[in-house]
Parts: structure tokens; C-alpha cells; sequence
């Protein structure tokens, strides 16, 4: 009885080690290598899910550079890569906007002093569905109107009465999303300042497909996804003052794009740099700049401009 | 008494019967279909990325070198952790329940309190997995700081089914065990136990299924997105599929859309790969006794 019962526990205890074991297998196989003489040790990377194409691109490409080192990338958002940046977690933190006062101080309590620099550029981009073709360009004042908190418009014709009488319906990130922070500031005149009664999603695909399926909508999100669905949603040009631009590569590096484009940021500070991985890492990132930040689907700031940057992290 | 109060209603009765059938077929048909329809749709996105490179790449921002490699590893490591974490405790806790544990008020709110936290929201555990393992116990964003954490969110699920086990253990095997002079701990240790032991695993294998797909905990205490590397010990930064998953479907390019229904097959396997384990040890074991 009993030998029969321990044959079969055994046998049950197996099966189970085989779930585990798979693990003792892997880790152990890649250990050994990677002493090429070259850099090691660690780069930890957090913030904006915006950013985290460009520093995933980087990441990729640096590894494969410098087998020795092992670059990991977060997207807890901007605000919440500096809440780990500050608490010295972190090496460098992907932004899309700039740091706040309250989160310099928040770093400066732990001794850590940011060092911003500016990686890209993106064009938020208005997008409206292909068969609206009247609003192929609007006033920085008309989307205020329409997005303002409080703002009452729900037709067409009553933000333009030469414009249909037809509902709008509005799509648009998350009060999380660093998009959501710059479009307010920019369009509203005040940071978080908007209508809510908007399909709100931080997936930018949701918004998309939710544009491309509704005659009377409006919506905005990055330029990377406007240009990945150009072929079922259509831009809106945006008009500050001085005629209609529409968002493109060039209107977007130029600052033409106005007020929508915006930069990107990566931060770090003094105590990552002395580390000679993040260093190189950061240098790669700026050596890079020009190739993957397209590929990516971002804009990349001019090459002088890169390496004026490179040269202004090398003084510090 | 009265002989005409007797109505057969044969045809009714037979109806009704013909109905609540077809109302039961209806149910099944509908939760198939969509499930079908789910799997053919993951299928014909993802399909034709499977491949053996795919599962042996690290992910990239290119579709066609982007594999999941650290994803499956991270994965398998987190369920050979929690496992290991959650199995003695859960079957430890579900011993005491059942064999020591006094019958009075205290076990009753207990049991009570055991499995209302079986219904907890998952984010809650990823809460309180940031409080207490990444940053009070200091373990940082680490592998096993996620695998204590998903231990918690199964445990109830693991002690609750344990204990049903134990209970379905026939009376007359204990009572045989102690009129042959065995001690408590003989009877729990070679009798109750292996009994039990089908039931036990069964149990933790499907509350294992549960915490492979969990992404919101582990989001919480802080799983990375991208990662080039597998882990290599359980105090290193990790990535899961689902949260690979999650990140591809976020991507603009439509390739990336795809990528991801292939990681949800490759995800689809290993829970089927898991469940089907379970029903194995079930029908192997249960036929002893």
C-alpha cells in the first residue's frame, strides 16, 4: 500500500519538476560569454510610451554594438519614469514634454540633478475621416473652441456655418498621455484643461480605427500613427496665424508645424553619466539619432544639432 | 381523490424538455463559437510569423527580426517561482484548514476572508506587491519580486481547491489509518495527502493557467517592455508575453499587430500545454483509489 502510494507520489512530484525545470535550462547557457574586453554592466530606461520607440530602437541597436551590456526599457509614462528617475532608479527617463518644477525639486531632495536633452521631434496631428472634406484646415481658435472644458459645440456648422450640419464626434488620449498634456497646453492655452465628453483610449490604434469609422469625427495623436494610416484617416491642416500647414517631415523639423509640434526628451543626470556604459549608450543615442528616429516614424532634429548636444554632454 | 385532477400534459412536459435543451445547446454553441472565432482570427494574423526564429529572437523594432525570446523565458521563469512559492504554502495553508485547524469562529472568518480575496481585482495584488516585495522587502523590479506577487493572487485559488481535494477524501480511510494505530501525521502524510493529491494538482495547474496572463500586477511592480536578455536569476529585471503582447498590438505598423496574434498563439499553447498537464495527472491518479 504504502510503496504503491510513494511510487505515485513521486511520479506527481515529477510531473510537476517538469513544469519547473525548463528553467534550470535557460540563463545558465549565455552566463560565461560576453567578456569581449568591451563595456558591461547595466542601463535602465523609463517614462514616456511615446518616447519608447526611439529608446527601444536604441537599446536594440546598442546591444548588438556592445554584447556586454544590458539596456532595459519601461514605459511607466512620463510622469511616472520621473517619479523613478527622481527616486534614483533609474539611469535616463524617455519624456514627452519637459520636467516639471515640482518633479526638479522631487530630484533635487535626492540629490540628483536632471540633465535634459532633446532627442526628436513629433507633430500632433489633427486627423479628421477622409469623407469630411470640408474641414481639410482649421484655425488654432476653432480647435479651442471645440476642445475647450465646457465647449458646447456637438455640430459641424456651428463651429464654421459654412460647415455641414452634421455631428462631431470627438476621439482622443487619455488625461495620462503626455499627447493629452501638450495638446492642451497648446491648443487650450492650459495644461489639462479639456472637454471630457470624448472617446478616450491610451491605445492611439483604438483612436485610429475609431476616426476611420465615423463620418463627423475628430481626433489627434502623434504624427508615427497618422502616417502609418494616412491610407483610411486624413490630417487636418491646423492654422496659426500665418495660413494652413500640414504636418509632415519637414513642416515638423522646421517648427513650421505650429503650435503642434513638440519635442522629445531623454533625461539623465551626473550620476549615470559617470557610468561609463550609460555614457556610451547616450553618446550611440546622439551618434544615431539621424538614422533610427525616422525609422521609427518620429522626426529627428538636424545632425549639427545632434552633435552640438554630444559636445555639451562631453563638458559635463 | 379526484381522478380528472391528474393531467399528464404529456406534450407540454416533452416540450419543455425539447426547449430547455435547446436553450443549454444554444450556450455551449455560443461560448464555441466564440472562441472559434477568436482563434481563427489570432490564427490568420499570426500564422505566418510563427517560427523557430521567432521563438528564439529577442524582440526588435523591425517585424522581421523581432522574435520573444526573453518574453517565453521571463514567462517560464515566473511560473516556475510562483509554483514553487505557491504550491507548499497553498497546500500547507489548506492542510491546517482542514486537518488542525480548530472548528470556531476564527477559521470561519478565515475561510470566509480566504475566499473573498479569491475575487480581489488583480491590480490590487500588483499594489500591494510594489508596497511590500519591490520596495519594503527591497527586491526591486525583479523576477521574484513578480512571483511572490502572482503567488498571492493564486493562493486563495490554490487553497480553496486543496481543501475541496482533502475533503473528498473518504472518512473510512482515515478511520482505517488510525484503527491501525497510525498518528495524525501518518494518516495526513500517507493517506490523506497522495489521495488528495490529484485534486491539489489539478487546482494549482489551473490557477497557474490564470497567472500566465496576468499583465496588470505585474505592470504594477514594474515588468519592463523592452528586453534584449533572459533572466538570469531571479533578483534580474523581466518581461512576460502577455505584457509583449500588449505592447506590439500598441504599435502604429500593422506588422507589429500581427506579431502580437503570433505571440498569442505561442501564449495559447503553453496555457493549453498547462491544462491539458492537468487533466493528465487528473485521469492518471484519480483511477488508484
Amino acid at each position: 500500500m504504502n510503496t504503491r502510494y510513494k511510487a505515485l507520489q513521486l511520479r506527481a512530484l515529477g510531473a510537476v519538476l517538469i513544469l519547473i525545470l525548463p528553467l534550470a535550462a535557460c540563463g545558465g547557457s549565455e552566463q560565461a560569454a560576453r567578456e569581449d574586453g568591451g563595456l558591461t554592466g547595466m542601463v535602465t530606461i523609463d517614462g514616456s510610451s511615446t518616447v519608447f520607440p526611439i529608446s527601444e530602437a536604441m537599446a536594440e541597436e546598442f546591444q548588438i554594438a556592445n554584447p556586454g551590456v544590458r539596456v532595459t526599457v519601461g514605459i511607466s509614462g512620463t510622469g511616472g519614469g520621473f517619479k523613478k528617475f527622481c527616486g534614483g532608479e533609474t539611469d535616463i527617463s524617455d519624456a514627452s514634454r519637459e520636467i516639471k518644477e515640482t518633479e526638479i525639486e522631487l530630484c533635487r531632495e535626492n540629490g540628483i540633478e536632471p540633465i535634459e536633452i532633446p532627442v526628436s521631434m513629433d507633430g500632433l496631428t489633427v486627423v479628421r475621416n477622409p469623407a469630411n472634406d470640408w474641414a481639410a484646415c482649421m484655425t488654432v481658435d476653432e480647435l479651442k473652441r471645440i476642445w475647450q472644458p465646457g465647449s458646447s459645440i456637438t455640430r459641424w456648422n456651428e463651429v464654421r456655418p459654412t460647415w455641414p450640419d452634421e455631428e462631431i464626434k470627438l476621439y482622443g488620449p487619455d488625461t495620462d498621455s503626455g499627447t493629452f498634456d501638450y495638446f492642451t497646453e497648446a491648443i487650450v492655452g492650459e495644461e489639462d484643461a479639456s472637454r471630457d465628453d470624448y472617446t478616450a483610449s491610451a491605445d492611439d490604434n483604438v483612436l485610429v480605427v475609431g476616426v476611420q469609422g465615423d463620418g463627423g469625427s475628430l481626433g489627434y495623436f502623434g504624427f508615427a500613427y497618422y502616417e502609418e494610416s494616412a491610407d483610411v484617416i486624413s490630417a487636418v491642416a491646423v492654422d496659426n496665424g500665418d495660413g494652413c500647414v500640414l504636418p509632415s517631415r519637414e513642416s515638423i523639423e522646421s517648427g513650421r508645424y505650429a503650435p503642434l509640434s513638440r519635442p522629445m526628451y531623454i533625461y539623465t543626470k551626473a550620476q549615470a553619466l559617470a557610468k561609463p556604459q550609460v555614457r556610451a549608450f547616450i553618446d550611440f543615442y546622439l551618434g544615431n539619432a539621424t538614422t533610427l528616429v525616422p525609422e521609427v516614424g518620429y522626426v529627428p532634429l538636424s545632425a549639427e544639432r545632434y552633435a552640438e548636444l554630444a559636445g555639451l554632454l562631453v563638458e559635463n | 381523490m379526484n381522478g380528472d385532477r391528474f393531467r399528464p400534459a404529456d406534450g407540454r412536459r416533452r416540450r419543455a424538455g425539447a426547449i430547455f435543451k435547446a436553450i443549454c445547446l444554444a450556450s455551449i454553441a455560443f461560448s464555441i463559437l466564440m472562441l472559434l472565432l477568436l482563434l481563427f482570427d489570432v490564427l490568420r494574423d499570426g500564422w505566418h510569423w510563427l517560427s523557430v526564429d521567432f521563438l528564439t529572437r529577442y524582440p526588435s523594432r523591425i517585424p522581421e527580426r523581432a522574435g520573444i525570446k526573453s518574453a517565453i523565458l521571463g514567462t517560464l521563469w515566473m511560473m516556475g517561482l510562483t509554483a514553487l512559492v505557491s504550491f507548499p504554502t497553498g497546500v500547507g495553508a489548506a492542510i491546517y484548514l482542514e486537518e488542525y485547524a480548530p472548528k470556531n469562529w476564527f477559521t470561519r472568518i478565515l475561510q470566509t476572508n480566504i475566499a473573498n480575496l479569491a475575487g480581489v481585482p488583480s491590480i490590487v495584488y500588483g499594489i500591494l506587491g510594489l508596497a511590500i516585495f519591490v520596495r519594503y522587502f527591497a527586491l526591486g523590479r525583479s523576477v521574484i519580486a513578480g512571483a511572490l506577487t502572482l503567488a498571492l493572487l493564486i493562493l486563495p485559488v490554490i487553497i480553496i481547491a486543496s481543501q475541496e481535494a482533502i475533503k473528498a477524501v473518504p472518512t473510512s480511510l482515515r478511520e482505517a489509518s488510525y484503527g491501525v494505530g497510525a498518528t495524525k501525521w501518518q494518516t495526513i502524510r500517507y493517506h490523506v495527502f497522495p489521495v488528495a493529491l490529484p485534486g491539489i494538482l489539478t487546482g494549482t495547474i489551473l490557477s497557474l493557467s490564470r497567472a500566465i496572463g496576468e499583465t496588470a500586477p505585474l505592470i504594477m511592480i514594474g515588468a519592463l517592455t523592452f528586453i534584449a536578455f533572459p533572466p538570469r536569476s531571479p533578483m534580474d529585471p523581466f518581461t512576460v508575453l502577455p505584457i509583449q503582447i500588449f505592447n506590439w498590438t500598441a504599435k502604429p505598423q500593422a506588422e507589429f499587430h500581427e506579431l502580437a496574434a503570433a505571440a498569442i498563439i505561442v501564449l495559447l499553447v503553453l496555457l493549453l500545454a498547462m491544462n491539458a498537464t492537468a487533466i493528465f495527472l487528473r485521469n492518471r491518479y484519480q483511477k488508484r483509489i
